[in-house]
């Protein structure tokens, strides 16, 4: 079991307010993904969890009981570094096995769950190594391997791929996404890699300086985006934003429209008038950067290839039905 | 790594190297010599480098007159525990500066190095009175501890940026894993410290070795090391220049030994 309640929970340092009162539940089994930008507090939150970092009030519930007085250790908690942080003196077997070592289990269950573990994680024959002696995918894994070894009620990742080659991080992140499947621990994934957290994720924690902003699955942060934060932190380009009259034509202070709903037609009469400024070619996809006048600088992207250049007039006729309608505040309006 | 290094620039380097080798290490060559030299010659000018009568007479007669294993093994004992009690002192004190400062940790560190410029003589009087009073005047405890206290600010200091090195992360792995503070520090700590350790063990034995300056005021012949032993043959009766190098030779032997072979 590894259900993760998040009662009001807030951090300071000093007088800095970090965390500003953080709700959440965990549902046992799921794996939930923290992203926002960087210096928001995602980290801080993660080592709240763990236990690393006191609480300033609120109450941290792991299945219903209260943690917040309880050292890391007696959490139950795993927690896989972006260092990784293997213990350098010690061989691979001894880094997975420290955590049951401390636990007091006997010699010969170590060596069976270390073994086990090794093998998940195709490091037996690495085991008598020292961490110095492993690429930086295989340290990884050996730090996946001390996390799981000790059979936690969650995983808690920091940003655990960020110091990987792009290829290794597509595979690890298949890996971890399947080994966390396999066992169906509960995990929690910090990142600031939208394709991880969208790809990943069960849920998806959006933190905006301290805040939470929303909480909910990946297709629903891109469907329903509850302000224009999170509107215009997930999507990959960025939403489009307009203001003014038009918006207010709509009953809205904004409206966004994402760059792949926007229909591009050369000379065309209806929708929004502009010329290209940049075209980006990518075979698969074509991304305009077209200059809207008014409107201001928009996105579209284009799926396939579209002889479009530089200086070319265009028209972007936007999904109706998927345009995203903002309050003065930032809020969603839901019709 | 590759870096391209010509021949040239090797044998001049090297002889360099060699020639400051030499140069510091000439005193102690000198002092070897005279040791095996009669006094008369011990003094000659212009001095004989290598064709004189070798003798071991001055080994003979130094450890005649007084005992040099007496005095070793109170060097022995005197350098190695008052190290052995600095680092179990320092190393918890250097791991909570190190890992859970307060706003205070640096003027702490800074004061206790502030010790160390203070002369050791502005305070031998009343060191003195208080170690006779108690009875440590001339006892290997007595000098154990004040070489203890001496050295401990600089014991410190070392373990501490040593300990500072090590990266924050993997003692909260620790953590996580279980590991109370006792064993943080014995499983975690102290092992990826072990160069750090041991580089200062070996700096506060060979200044405790050396120490003169207490050895010499608190300690006449029980608890008296290696110091007392050469100190002993400077002045007295006149100047022994082939005494006293045999003396000093037999002196600084064991800690040469432990600084070539560590
Ligand atoms: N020990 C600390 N003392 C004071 N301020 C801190 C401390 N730790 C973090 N902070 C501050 O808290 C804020 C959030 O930090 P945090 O490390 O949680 O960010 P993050 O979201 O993980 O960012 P990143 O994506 O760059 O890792 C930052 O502004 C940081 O300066
Ligand atoms: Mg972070």
């Amino acid at each position: 079991m590894g259900q993760i309640t998040l009662q009001g929970v807030q951090k300071s340092f000093g007088p800095v307010h970090i965390i500003k009162g953080a709700d959440l539940d965990i549902a046992d089994g799921s794996f939930v993904v923290f992203v926002g930008p960087s210096g928001c507090g995602k980290t801080t939150l993660l080592r709240l969890i763990a236990g690393l970092e006191d609480v300033t009030g609120g109450a941290i519930l792991i299945d219903g009981r209260n943690v917040v007085d309880v050292p890391p250790a007696k959490r139950g908690l795993s927690m896989v570094f972006q260092s990784y942080a293997l213990y350098p003196h010690m061989s691979v077997r001894g880094n997975i096995a420290f955590g049951l070592k401390m636990a007091g289990m006997a010699k010969d269950e170590i060596n069976r769950k270390v073994e086990a573990a090794a093998a998940t994680l195709n490091l037996t024959p690495y085991l008598d190594r020292k961490p110095r002696e492993l690429s930086g995918g295989q340290r990884q894994r050996v730090a996946i391997g001390r996390a799981i070894v000790r059979e936690p009620k969650a995983f808690l990742f920091d940003e655990p791929l960020s110091n990987l080659d792009a290829a290794l991080r597509v595979q690890m992140r298949l890996e971890v996404t399947r080994l966390q499947k396999q066992l169906g621990t509960t995990a929690i994934y910090v990142t600031h890699d939208q394709v991880e957290a969208m790809t990943m994720a069960d849920k998806i924690v959006v933190l905006n300086s301290g805040k939470i902003e929303q909480y909910g699955s990946p297709l629903e942060l891109y469907e329903k985006p509850a302000n224009l934060f999170v509107a215009g932190f997930i999507g990959s380009p960025k939403m489009n934003f307009v203001t003014g009259d038009l918006a207010k034509q709509q009953g809205a202070a904004t409206i966004g429209v994402r760059p792949e709903h926007l229909k591009v037609e050369r000379d065309g009469q209806g929708g929004w008038h502009g010329t290209v400024s940049v075209a980006e070619h990518l075979g698969s996809d074509t991304f305009l950067y077209v200059d809207a006048g008014p409107l201001g600088m928009l996105t579209a992207r284009y799926i396939g290839e579209l002889d479009l250049h530089p200086g070319d007039k265009v028209s972007l006729i936007p999904d109706p039905a998927r345009i995203h309608r903002f309050d003065d505040s930032g809020k969603s309006i839901r019709a | 790594m590759a870096r391209m290094v010509t021949t040239r620039r090797k044998v001049i380097s090297t002889a360099a190297a060699w020639l400051v080798g030499f140069l510091i290490f000439f005193p102690i060559l000198w002092m070897v010599l005279a040791s095996f030299k009669t006094e008369l010659e011990a003094f000659a000018i212009p001095p004989s480098f290598l064709f004189f009568h070798w003798t071991t007479e001055n080994y003979v007669t130094v450890q005649e007159r007084s005992d040099y294993f007496h005095h070793a093994l109170n060097s022995i004992i005197i350098a190695g525990g008052s190290t052995l009690i600095a680092m179990l002192i320092a190393i918890p004190a250097a791991w909570s500066m190190a890992f859970s400062p307060t706003k205070r940790t640096k003027d702490i560190l800074l004061w206790m190095l502030s010790t160390k410029m203070m002369p050791p003589v502005g305070v031998l009087v009343p060191i003195y009175l208080i170690f006779r009073t108690v009875g440590l005047l001339d006892t290997r405890t007595g000098l154990v501890f004040i070489l203890c206290l001496g050295n401990l600010p600089i014991v410190i200091w070392m373990l501490f940026t040593y300990f500072k090195e090590i990266p924050k992360d993997i003692l909260e792995a620790a953590r996580m894993d279980g590991a109370t503070i006792g064993r943080e520090l014995i499983y975690v700590l102290t092992p990826m410290a072990v160069p750090g350790l041991a580089s200062t063990m070996l700096l506060n034995l060979i200044l405790a070795w050396n120490e003169a300056f207490w050895t010499l005021n608190l300690s006449t012949l029980e608890a008296a090391p290696l110091t007392v032993f050469i100190a002993s043959y400077s002045s007295p009766e006149g100047l022994f220049w082939a005494k006293l190098s045999a003396a000093s030779t037999l002196a600084i032997a064991p800690i040469l030994v432990l600084g070539w072979f560590s």
